[in-house]
This record gives C-alpha cells, structure tokens and sequence, in this order.
C-alpha cells in the first residue's frame, strides 16, 4: 500500500476491515458526505464534465490552484450527483476525500486500480465499479491537461 | 394464503388485477401475515437510504443475476435467496422500485420464471409512494427465515434466447423498448448511462419501435387499458392470439413493456428477450438494420 497517500490508504484499510454489509453502509456514508457544489458551479453547469459511464448522471470538475500551474499546486476536486444515485454519489464521496487538496503530482500518482481495492467489487457489481473508475481517470486526465496547457 | 386483490375499481380495466397493487392498497396491508414487500432497484444503495416499512431489498446484480454465468440463479440459489428474505411459496411478494420499476417489472419477470404465484408489482414505485408523502423508513425489517422449496426454473414460457430470436424475424412480431437514438444505432446505450458493451449499434430486423416509457404516465404508474390498446395493439400490430419478444439492452426496460402486454393487456404468449441489445449487437454475423425503418425479413 506504499504507493497510497495516507488518506487513500486509510479509506482502503477502513473498507478492508469490514464485512461486505458494512462496506454498503460506509459507502453510503461517503454518499452522504460529499460537499454540495459551490455556487459558481450550480450557477454555470456548463464548467461541469459529464461522466456518462456512471450509473446515474454524474458531473465533475477539477481546479488547479495557480494560474501557471506545476506539479506542486493544490488539486481542488468537485462533483454533483443526485440523491437519487447514492452508488454513484458514494463513489464520488471517496474519491473527493481522497483527492481534493492534493498537489497535481500526487493525483496524477493514484493508481488507476484503487476502485478495485476497496472491496467492494462483490458487494456493489464490478459493472457499477467502472462508473468509480472512470471518474477517477477523468480527474487524472483533466490535471494532466492543466500541466500541458 | 395469498392476500386478497386490491379491489381499486382503476385495477379492472386490465386483464390480471391481481398483478398490481395501488400505493393505498399497500399502505394499507403493510405488516400483514402472509405479504413480503420488496424494493428492487437500479442503485444498489437507494434502499439503504430509506424504504418502505417492512420492505426487504433484492438486488438484481447482486442477487438474481448468477455471479459467474450471465443468467439467473438457479431453483436452489433462489430458494436461499427467498428464504433469507423471509418470502415462503404461498407469500403474497409486492414489489416496488426506483425508475419507474424497471428492476421491479425486472425482479417480477425472475420471480415468474420461478412459478412463484402470488407476485405484484406497486402500481407508480417507489416515486409514487414518496409523491404521496407515505412513509420511508431506515429501519431494519424484522424479517424471519422462511423455507422456501427448490424449484426449477422454467424459461421456455416467458424467456427467449439469441438463437430462437433469429429464427422469430418475419414470423414474431419484435418489440425494441430502447430510446429512438438506440433503435437508429445512433449510439449502443441509453443517454447518460453506461455502455455495457455492444459492439454494433441498431435493431433487429422487423423490430417496431415502442420505447417502454409509453406506457408510462407522468406519475409512473401505468396508463389507461384503452391507450396501452392503441400503443401496442393498433399501433405495433400486436394481438393476443400472436406471440410476441421484447426487448432492449439488457432486459430490464423490457421487463416493464413485457409486465404490461402479459398482465395489463393480457398477451399470454409474450416473451422478454434478456441477452437484449448487449447480446445481439456483439454477436458475429446476426443481422442488424440501422435507422429509423424496422427492417424486412430479407434483411435477415
């Protein structure tokens, strides 16, 4: 688990100690926990990214601290999903946890396998899984883009 | 012993009232011995986040789809999944879900192939109970272990494979349930969803057009008999001597169209085609007609 930030590594541990039943409700913990939207993205939803391979409607966006950004500026990471798609919300909860107020570096150093090492592959469907794996390669591929630009 | 039928006069008017339940019937017999409410939904999570009192959950992934083979479980593994659930042969099941039933209609097709005889489906889902401000509740049911026999599974009346499909076109009227976009092969998926994987984007030939949300009014519940009459037995040509196949991309939404033409119109010989789009437009060499018109059997 060394490749793991401290706070993926702890959310993987978490999920690891429990039975597949507990996974669901710490799952839809994180569901309940993430953080609305600020306003100046309910306000402009066009600044939001689709993820179309989630279940439900799922939007993204990922900010860069500084206008010249490097490899060492903060990572912001947001997401929206409705309260209707808890799944699909929860995923978005770890992931937000996980990533937001990283450097670009460390997000960019995720490994795109960490969906799959939370257990949670029995208890939800490894079909749902995919919706958790594209968002993160589509946070990923949108602070590659921010580096490049 | 099986409950009594809702008697909600708006019931008659189709063929199998005894199939369906209003959100005041259930309301009204929640607890009762001898009934089992179950939420079936798309998202595994939804249940957990309030439910109707009592209400067990049934995941279609999870839990009617066998974890190996793309089918469903079998005579044993639907035995223990009923026992668990508290559902005995003679429980009166009611079922209800998220998506205007779609995985509801979905568990209620799987509880057929299994001859379970008493089994409904909430008129509306669960929209429709939230819409009448009823009750939802994170509690725990309190549920029993039931014995619930190991019987086998009988496709043949209301599930059909690939290969009898093929051999339907030009001879069985085809429903395609998909979205417009889906039926052209504009695109292999549902707008917003995820692509479960169809190489090959259109319909199969003959197919007519008639996406499920037809049947559907703006409250979720089903429409009047006279206008599911004028969808798909003057519109799609469709009549109940004939047989007919639904179908869509993965066999959920054609559960809902197929619960409609069997028990609200009473097609006795319709069959839901579950291997559906993700199947057929990934097999070698079946044909496959792109736009907007059905296609004939030449294309076949």
């Amino acid at each position: 688990m060394t490749d793991l930030t401290p706070t993926l590594s702890a959310i993987v541990e978490d999920f690891a100690a429990l039975t597949e039943r507990e996974r669901l409700e710490l799952l839809l913990e994180f569901s309940e926990n993430l953080p609305d939207l600020p306003a100046r993205f309910t306000d402009h939803p066009e600044l939001l990214e689709p993820v179309p391979e989630c279940q439900s409607p799922l939007f993204l966006a990922v900010e860069l601290a500084d206008d010249a950004p490097t490899a060492d500026s903060l990572v912001r990471v947001f997401f929206s999903a409705p309260r209707e798609a808890p799944t699909t919300r929860g995923f978005a909860g770890i992931l937000h946890e996980a990533l937001d107020g990283l450097t670009a570096a460390e997000v960019l150093a995720v490994p795109d396998d960490v969906p799959n090492r939370l257990g949670l592959a029995r208890a939800v469907s490894p079909l749902r899984l995919r919706g958790m794996s594209a968002m993160l390669t589509r946070v990923k591929r949108r602070v590659e883009r921010a580096l490049t630009a | 012993m099986a409950l009594p039928v809702d008697p909600n006069p708006r019931l008659a008017q189709y063929t199998h009232p005894e199939r369906l339940v209003t959100t005041e019937w259930l309301a009204a017999n929640l607890g009762r011995d001898g009934l089992v409410v179950v939420e079936s939904d798309e998202d595994i999570l939804v249940y957990a986040t309030g439910h109707i009192p009592g209400a067990v959950h049934i995941d279609w992934q999870t839990e009617l789809n066998d974890p190996v083979v793309r089918d469903y479980v079998d005579g044993a593994g639907f035995a223990a999944l009923c026992g668990a659930k508290g559902i005995a042969r003679e429980t009166t099941v009611g079922i209800y879900g998220d998506k205007s039933n779609w995985w509801a209609a979905y568990a209620l097709w799987v509880f057929t192939l299994f001859g379970h005889p008493d089994v409904r489906l909430l008129d509306g889902g669960r929209d429709l109970w939230i819409a009448d401000g009823r009750e939802l509740t994170r509690v725990a049911p309190a549920t029993t272990p039931s014995e619930y026999p190991v019987v086998a599974r009988d496709d043949a009346p209301y599930r059909v494979f690939r290969d009898e499909v093929r051999a339907a076109i030009g001879r069985i009227p085809l429903i395609d349930v998909r979205s417009p976009a889906e039926y052209t092969g504009e695109r292999t998926h549902m707008p917003d969803y995820p692509d479960e994987g169809a190489l090959r984007g259109g319909h199969i030939p003959t197919a007519a057009s008639v996406p499920w949300a037809r049947a559907a009014a703006a409250d979720g519940t089903f429409k009047a008999r006279a206008e599911l009459e004028e969808i798909y037995l003057a519109g799609a040509g469709l009549s109940a001597d004939r047989e007919a196949i639904a179908y869509c991309r993965i066999g959920e939404r054609s559960s809902h169209t197929w619960f409609v033409l069997r028990f609200l119109l009473g097609l006795p010989k319709v069959r839901n085609y579950d291997g559906s789009w993700t199947e057929w437009g990934s097999s070698v060499g079946v044909p496959i007609v792109q736009g907007e018109a059905p296609g004939s059997i030449e294309a076949a």
